[in-house]
């Protein structure tokens, strides 16, 4: 292995690595929100790679069946909650959000989708296809469950991912696709040849990163988000509505993995259930956070793309032992420092 | 007629299932299928359902049972029957050191990590040469019985009958054997069991390993069936088609894992066929309806089908335990000698200080009153003290030996036995066997004695001393109700006797007499003076001042962690420091 070819395998990990950190990231904010360890994020990648690549094929995104849905279901849950507490008023917006909204968008994507708008605006309605499924996907799903114990919730995250990948190869086929590269570009720093699409992940995945972090310390919903983090049950007594944040983590969740695989549909070729993998490698490095430490998880993710990328290069065949084994270590640290382990009451 | 007998016949019947004349051999393969999937769903029922545990790598121990006898029966010429004893321990040998890694960890980080390590093996079969990569391993040889292969699946069939029956008996006896109480009190419990002596790390690692043997158990079996080996089965898919398969039956019963398992079996293969057809193309759609059927059934039934289909056979009935021996006493020290003594002891939460240089003892026979206002620090001196909580700084004397650097399971050993403030027991247990836990120390007998009922006569004397006890209190009509059926104040004194299970030198009472009624509280107060008598020293804190004043020796007052007074109940009563404490100073 030559410097070259060195720099070049750090420079893919870094990239990918780049992507893990935007996934560790979602799942991170997820669970300490809602406890929920958020295996279906996975999906939200191969949702968001496939429909950007339907857009740019000029074809109607078939998420918009899934949308539409979705946001049906959402919908009699909540009126049939409104109704019960004779909440009349409230018909209306349900109504909106969750029948006029997906109605709209799948309206305007099959609108759009043959005009063939460019990029910019591809990747936006990319966006905006899939990123409501997360809250809706949270009243559906997870409202319901939301006092259960974290094993519940990772049992229905799982039984959510089983019925997703299902879903995905439904309306996408099971033949992959690769999108279009954001940037042809290649710069030379000094013996290193960077391309425009890497520079393109990592910014924004940076760009994300300090969004959400501004957005946490800065902003009243960031900081209510927060307080349910910390203390759920405190949250709720000084008005913070506990759904209220669960859909909104939901809907960033679903941003972040939608977002995660626009950035790496053109780097390979992303199938119905590619997804489930790459989320997996995000988990790995919010595990190594211990599902709490946002930097630490970054890093992580960071160190998991470089690792991912020289053992592909150096065992290719045991690629993906390796980057899942890499957890065994901190594993072992961690339940050094533990003591006798107490589950949740 | 009694669960027994229907279980007899349920034998019965599956073992003349393939005699019947006209049963499709397509069946009897669906059977057999059903079986192998029944047994590594028992697993799950002893790891997830009733140890809390959840495990996403189930399917790599199967794999790891198959593969171990594809090898060694293709390249070394094992004899098939061989290699089951060899598939077991490898299983096992691997389960005990993933387990070691990951169990010491504490809630969602072990399904997780379940599932990094199930992904990792499943890569490392499908690329290992000596595994034959992703082609897997083929001519597998057939079982053979007395020089005739069974090929045929409804030859094989008998096969899988016994191991099924055999998983499952060896299932119940686990579960009801000490160690199967043991890890039921895993689940919310972990910290009050460590206090009766049991070591929950090993007994995590128990019901771990012993999931992952009847994985490999059914692997071997999988392997000798299909006669070759790769490495699909052996997946994430797989892994996470067992835990639906026990959340669908019922993730706490034996019968569950059979029911999911058909369940799960029986509905894959009829989607399989028609959903292709219906959305006209090819994939497996089955994962749609069986993710929607999984969170319908968590939202709306979560123990799974199993206990609405058990309500409709007979109750199980408890059978009187007979004579059995007497379990051996320690030897009470005497009375009036010195017992424990607490020194200078200090518990800082950060910058609270929860007890401050706290000094107190207790002699043998002593009944001591711990009282203050909440928040005085009044429980954490009960968690420094049994060993829950390490203190900051000062010591813990037990009959002489400083017992504040050991843990809470070394301290039980001791003859230290004590309540919770919040009631812990396990509610879904019997009262008669949440008191048996108390006597966990006093017992020997491990999974493998239990798995076997070789325990019979150790059970049947920790049974008449859960008796005994339960009598004592006066709960010995609810013996066989749920624990989380009875009353708060019946669970707290139901804690009581499961304290006193363990044989107690000393007895730490966390608000004894909170919920009960006058009657209950004088009964309560006669059984703590007798104990006394006989030389046990009692610990308690509370906040019902008649029954301290009329019950107690001595009294040490506390008051934001510090010690306001100690002395005779009379003269804390009429102390004016600890009157200003509880109603507050005039201004």
């Amino acid at each position: 292995m030559d410097g070259t070819i060195a720099l070049m395998l750090v420079q893919d990990g870094v990239t990918t690595g780049a992507i893990y950190a935007l996934l560790a990231l979602a799942i991170v904010l997820v669970f300490t929100v809602t406890r929920i360890i958020f295996v279906p994020q996975g999906e939200f990648i191969s949702f968001g790679a496939l429909t950007l690549s339907q857009l740019q094929q000029g074809t109607a995104p078939s998420i918009v069946w899934l949308l539409v849905g979705f946001g049906g279901l959402a919908a009699i849950f909540e009126l049939v909650e409104a109704l019960r507490h004779r909440r009349f008023s409230a018909v209306p917006r349900i109504l909106g959000w969750n029948v006029g909204l997906p109605v709209l968008l799948a309206f305007l994507a099959i609108w759009l989708a043959p005009l063939k708008l460019g990029l910019g605006v591809e990747i936006v309605l990319s966006l905006a296809l899939v990123a409501p499924l997360g809250p809706y996907l949270y009243r559906i799903v997870f409202q319901p469950l939301a006092e259960s114990s974290v094993l519940v919730l990772l049992i229905a995250a799982m039984a959510v991912h089983v019925a997703l990948t299902g879903f995905g190869l439904l309306f996408f086929g099971a033949e992959g696709s690769r999108t279009e590269a954001f940037s042809d570009a290649m710069f030379n720093v000094g013996p290193a040849m960077i391309t425009g699409q890497s520079i393109a992940v990592v910014a924004v995945s940076f760009v994300l990163m300090l969004g959400l972090y501004l957005i946490f310390e800065r902003t009243m919903i960031g900081k209510a988000l927060r307080a349910t983090a910390v203390n759920r049950l405190g949250a709720r007594l000084v008005g913070i509505s506990t759904s209220l944040s669960g859909r909104t983590v939901f809907l960033i969740a679903a941003l972040l993995g939608g977002l995660s695989g626009i950035l790496i549909g053109p780097l390979t070729t992303v199938y119905y259930d590619t997804g489930f993998l790459i989320g997996l490698k995000g988990f790995v490095a919010a595990i190594i956070g211990g599902l709490i430490s946002y930097p630490i998880a970054a890093v992580a993710a960071i160190l998991i793309g470089i690792l991912e990328s020289i053992s592909s290069f150096w065992a290719s065949a045991f690629k993906e032992v390796i980057v899942f084994t890499a957890i065994i270590p901190f594993l072992i640290w961690r339940s050094l420092r533990a003591g006798p382990a107490e589950d949740e009451e | 007629m009694d669960r027994r007998l229907l279980g007899v016949i349920a034998i019965l019947i599956l073992f003349a299932l393939p005699s019947i004349p006209g049963i499709p051999p397509y069946w009897i393969t669906l059977l057999n299928y059903i079986g192998l999937a029944s047994i590594v769903t028992m697993g799950l029922v002893v790891l997830t359902g009733v140890g809390g545990m959840t495990s996403f790598g189930q399917a790599a121990f199967v794999g790891f049972g198959a593969y171990t006898t594809a090898v060694l029966t293709t390249h070394y010429g094992f004899s098939p029957w061989l290699t089951l004893p060899i598939s077991l321990v490898v299983t096992g040998i691997a389960a005990a050191i993933l387990g070691a890694v990951t169990l010491r960890l504490s809630g969602h980080y072990l399904p997780i990590c379940t599932l990094a390590w199930g992904i990792s093996l499943y890569y490392l079969f499908g690329n290992l040469d000596f595994l034959g990569r992703h082609d897997g391993i083929a001519d597998i040889p057939a079982l053979a019985v007395g020089g005739h292969a069974l090929i045929a699946s409804s030859e094989y069939y008998y096969v899988v009958a016994i191991a099924l029956v055999l998983a499952a008996v060896g299932t119940s006896n686990l579960l009801g054997s000490r160690t199967g109480r043991a890890i039921r009190a895993l689940k919310g419990t972990a910290r009050a069991a460590e206090s009766f002596g049991i070591n929950t790390i090993r007994i995590r690692l128990v019901a771990f390993t012993y999931a992952a043997v009847l994985a490999g158990l059914s692997g071997w079996l999988y392997a000798h069936m299909q006669r070759a080996v790769n490495p699909t089965p052996f997946g994430l898919g797989a892994s996470i088609d067992y835990l639906f398969m026990a959340v669908i039956g019922g993730a706490s019963h034996v019968g569950g894992a059979i029911l999911g398992a058909g369940i799960v079996i029986v509905l894959k293969d009829q989607l399989q066929s028609l959903l292709p057809r219906l959305f006209e193309t090819e994939g497996n759609f089955e994962t749609i309806i069986f993710g929607i059927l999984i969170i319908v059934l968590l939202q709306t039934l979560r123990d799974g089908l199993w206990p609405h289909f058990a309500r409709l056979l007979p109750g199980a009935r408890r059978r009187k335990s007979g004579y059995a021996e007497p379990l051996p006493r320690r030897s009470l020290p005497e009375a009036g000698s010195a017992l424990l003594d607490v020194t200078d002891l200090r518990k800082t939460f950060g910058g609270l200080v929860a007890v401050n240089d706290i000094n107190f003892s207790l002699k043998a026979g002593e009944i001591v009153g711990l009282i203050g206002p909440n928040g005085a620090g009044k429980s954490t001196t009960f968690n420094l003290v049994t060993g829950v909580l390490h203190a900051t700084s000062g010591a813990v004397r037990f009959a002489g030996e400083t017992i504040s650097t050991l843990s809470a399971r070394m301290i039980a050993r001791r003859g230290v036995s004590r309540t919770f403030q919040h009631v812990k027991l396990v509610p879904d247990m019997s009262v008669l066997e949440n008191v048996a836990l108390g006597a966990h120390l006093r017992g020997e007998a491990g999974a493998m004695r239990g798995l076997f009922r070789f325990d019979r006569t150790e059970e049947a004397r920790i049974f008449r001393e859960a008796e005994h006890q339960l009598e004592r209190v006066g709960l010995a009509d609810l013996a066989a109700k749920p624990a989380g059926s009875l009353a708060l104040g019946q669970q707290r004194v139901l804690e009581i006797a499961r304290a006193l299970c363990l044989d107690p030198v000393l007895l730490l009472l966390d608000e004894p007499a909170a919920g009960l009624r006058h009657l209950e509280k004088e009964a309560l107060a006669a059984l703590l003076k007798r104990l006394s008598q006989e030389g046990v020293a009692i610990l308690l804190v509370e906040h019902d001042m008649d029954f301290v004043m009329g019950l107690t020796n001595r009294l040490v007052v506390m008051d934001f962690g510090t010690k306001l007074a100690e002395g005779p109940p009379a003269e804390i009563q009429a102390n004016p420091v600890v009157i200003e404490a509880y109603l507050g100073g005039v201004a």
